[in-house]
């Protein structure tokens, strides 16, 4: 019998697979990382990795229709003369006019309002259409300053103010010359056209003992009116959960690496920080172990998608949430009808994420005029609304098979996790046992 | 003329009555007693108001000044006069890191030395010197006027955009993207409107060597990518 050797098919390396050859084509003809929007789309461990038990035996699920869940929460009751009251635990995250065009401002603003909830400013300061739309703002306070005055800082609702974002922890920003309209130029106080970067650091202060000064400032400013929350990119939770509480904050903004950015490297976005479910329970630890957990609110941003997610970070011990990349996607963000056009761009609807080029067909992260057209900001903000309602109903829903009257009674109890890492990070035991893998520290 | 002993009565108080004088009020001149390295005195003014404050302070004096005029007689911790909108502030001292920072419009004189990052990320404000300024001043600074009339330190100026920077003494070295610039007669105008303005007798604007951007940075070139 003669030997025949059989086919071997060609094997790629799992190592150098197809994205990662490309990548490195990429930057030999380039000579330039890749700079990008949005957040980390490698898979890590998340909300995914967890369920909710229900009730059974030892505890009774409420009516679904008929008994009441509460949703409302109140944000800066620790110092702030007027605390901020919210229908319901989710926010719309922080981002800047100039990243988004105006009428994705004003949408996010009317979808909000409608909603009982807060949206927050960016870096680039307040519009009067976003001030005008939002019944309740969250003016933020960054390093760059860009927009910064007191007059609005009185017309906000809180201070939010910003050390970093779960996209880059540690990072500034760029937003590229090509989105620098007039508008957002005199808005600055660049000249249009240039690159304005964003600075990492702020300008007036470093560290914990400085940030507590800084915060008394804003509140001599502001009469100690408003909320001043102090937001942290997910890198060392506990620690900087902490500082923020011993600085003064009333409210903690924690945001995991699948928080969302208007432009960084895309190295930066997949390879610095913490996924946000790893976050949640350090920082409630942190609080807890300061005796401030629910005296110093904690909310919630990276990742979340469906009213389950929030259910999660909720029961983990959050008191709200904030989105971002869902909330633009409820508004129209990378939406199939413009699939045509995002082949024209070299991608397609789902994968757009060049947010910083100014070239979005959906009208949203632009400031072209022809393309902000695009948008109706009234249709919108009413499809944000819908969808922050059916986030709202699905909580509710998996709060009463708790048998939860408020979803800020869910608890850690109700949970259980799919996989170790996720039991680990979220310190609930893996499903079917009693196990609580690296349960003890940090 | 009001007074408000900082010993004796708390910061919310004396700020709250600053933020609450209504224009065309016979008390627009206050004084301020004690401050002894108070944090945040006088901040967020934003009326015609003018504020003697006698004695060193801590950070943040004057913040987000909008119309006061603020004398410190004394000086000055971190961030004196931080964003500020328009007015005037007066350090008869010396002022700590940052003075200055982010500010937008106003005239900021500090007859003693500055330290490092003045004028940091300044958007507009106008900062005279009477002495030496500290390491990376000027960073970022997008617009606005810095005066210095003795030495500057390392990193002048740093990544500058629009801001004009006028040294009397030496330089240390300078940032990346800031050059030394021709002195235009506009600029000597600018220059002598400022030093008067602040007092200053005695010294010619054609003393003073302008430094400003290279604009070499304005937009990412890889090819830069070194001085970053």
């Amino acid at each position: 019998m003669s030997y025949h050797n059989p086919y071997t098919p060609p094997r790629k390396s799992a190592t150098f697979d197809d994205y990662t050859l490309a990548e490195i084509r990429r930057a030999a003809a380039t000579g330039i990382y890749d700079i990008r929007g949005a957040g980390t789309k490698r898979k890590v461990p998340h909300f995914d990795d967890l369920l909710f038990l229900g009730a059974s035996i030892s505890r009774y699920p409420l009516e679904g229709y008929r008994e009441k869940c509460d949703t409302s929460v109140v944000l800066g009751t620790r110092y702030a003369k007027k605390p901020i009251h919210l229908k319901i635990p989710i926010t719309i995250a922080g981002m800047s006019f100039g990243a988004l065009s105006g009428p994705a401002k004003e949408a996010l603003g009317r979808g909000a309002t409608i909603s009982g909830t807060s949206t927050t400013t960016g870096d680039g300061g307040m519009t009067d259409e976003e001030r005008g739309h939002s019944q309740t703002l969250v003016y933020q306070y960054l390093p760059s300053r860009y927009g910064m005055n007191p007059k609005d800082l009185r017309r906000a609702d809180a201070i939010e103010v910003v050390v970093g974002q779960g996209a880059k922890p540690g990072g500034g920003g760029m937003l590229l010359g090509q989105k620098i309209s007039d508008r957002v130029a005199n808005m600055r106080n660049l000249p249009k056209g240039i690159d304005q970067r964003s600075a990492c650091r702020h300008p007036d202060w470093t560290g914990p003992d400085d940030l507590e000064i800084k915060i008394l400032e804003l509140r001599e400013i502001t009469d100690w009116e408003k909320p001043i929350y102090v937001k942290v990119g997910g890198a060392r939770p506990y620690y900087d959960t902490a500082l923020a509480v011993k600085a003064g904050a009333d409210v903690v903004v924690l945001d995991g690496m699948q928080g969302g950015t208007a432009a960084t490297q895309d190295v930066f976005i997949e390879n610095v920080g913490m996924p946000t479910l790893a976050c949640i329970r350090p920082a409630v630890q942190a609080l807890q172990d300061l005796g401030m957990h629910r005296k110093v609110q904690l909310i919630v941003s990276g990742g979340i998608r469906s009213g389950a997610d929030v259910a999660k970070a909720l029961a983990l011990g959050a008191d709200a949430v904030a989105i971002g990349t869902a909330a633009l996607v409820a508004i129209g963000d990378n939406d199939p009808h413009w699939e045509e056009e995002y082949q024209k761009l070299g991608t397609t609807a789902g994968a757009y994420d060049d947010w910083h080029e100014g070239k979005d067909p959906a009208g949203i992260t632009t400031q072209d005029p022809e393309l902000m057209k695009r948008l109706d900001p009234i249709a919108a903000g009413r499809r944000l609304a819908n969808y922050l309602k059916v986030m709202t109903l699905e909580a509710q829903t998996i709060a009463r098979a708790c048998g939860k009257n408020h979803l800020h009674n869910l608890e850690p109890e109700d949970l259980c996790a799919l996989t170790m890492e996720a039991a680990a990070m979220a310190q609930v035991p893996l499903a079917g046992t009693n196990w609580y893998p690296g349960k003890g520290s940090f | 003329m009001p007074v408000i002993d900082l010993a004796t009565t708390p910061l919310r108080e004396l700020n709250k009555a600053l933020h609450n004088i209504q224009r065309g009020s016979n008390d627009l001149t206050y004084e301020v007693a004690n401050p002894r390295g108070s944090h945040a005195v006088a901040v967020g003014i934003d009326g015609p108001v003018s504020v003697d404050v006698n004695g060193s302070v801590g950070y943040y004096c004057a913040g987000m000044n909008d119309g006061g005029t603020i004398t410190v007689h004394g000086s000055a911790g971190p961030g004196v006069a931080q964003n500020m909108m328009s007015g005037t502030v007066v350090i008869e001292g010396d002022a700590s890191q940052y003075a200055g920072a982010t500010g937008r419009g106003g005239l900021l004189v500090i007859k003693g030395n500055a330290a490092s990052r003045c004028g940091i990320s300044m958007k507009g404000i106008d900062i005279v010197v009477h002495g030496n300024i500290g390491h990376m001043s000027a960073f970022m600074g997008q617009s606005g006027h810095l005066v210095v009339l003795g030495d500057a330190g390392d990193a002048l100026g740093d990544s500058l955009y629009e801001a004009k920077l006028f040294v009397r003494g030496t330089v240390k070295s300078l940032g990346a993207d800031c050059i030394e610039k021709e002195m235009r007669p506009e600029h000597l105008q600018k220059l002598a409107e400022l030093l008067e303005k602040a007092g200053v007798k005695d010294v010619r604007p054609e003393e003073f060597t302008r430094y400003g951007s290279a604009r070499k940075l304005y937009n990412f070139n890889i090819d830069n990518a070194d001085a970053y």
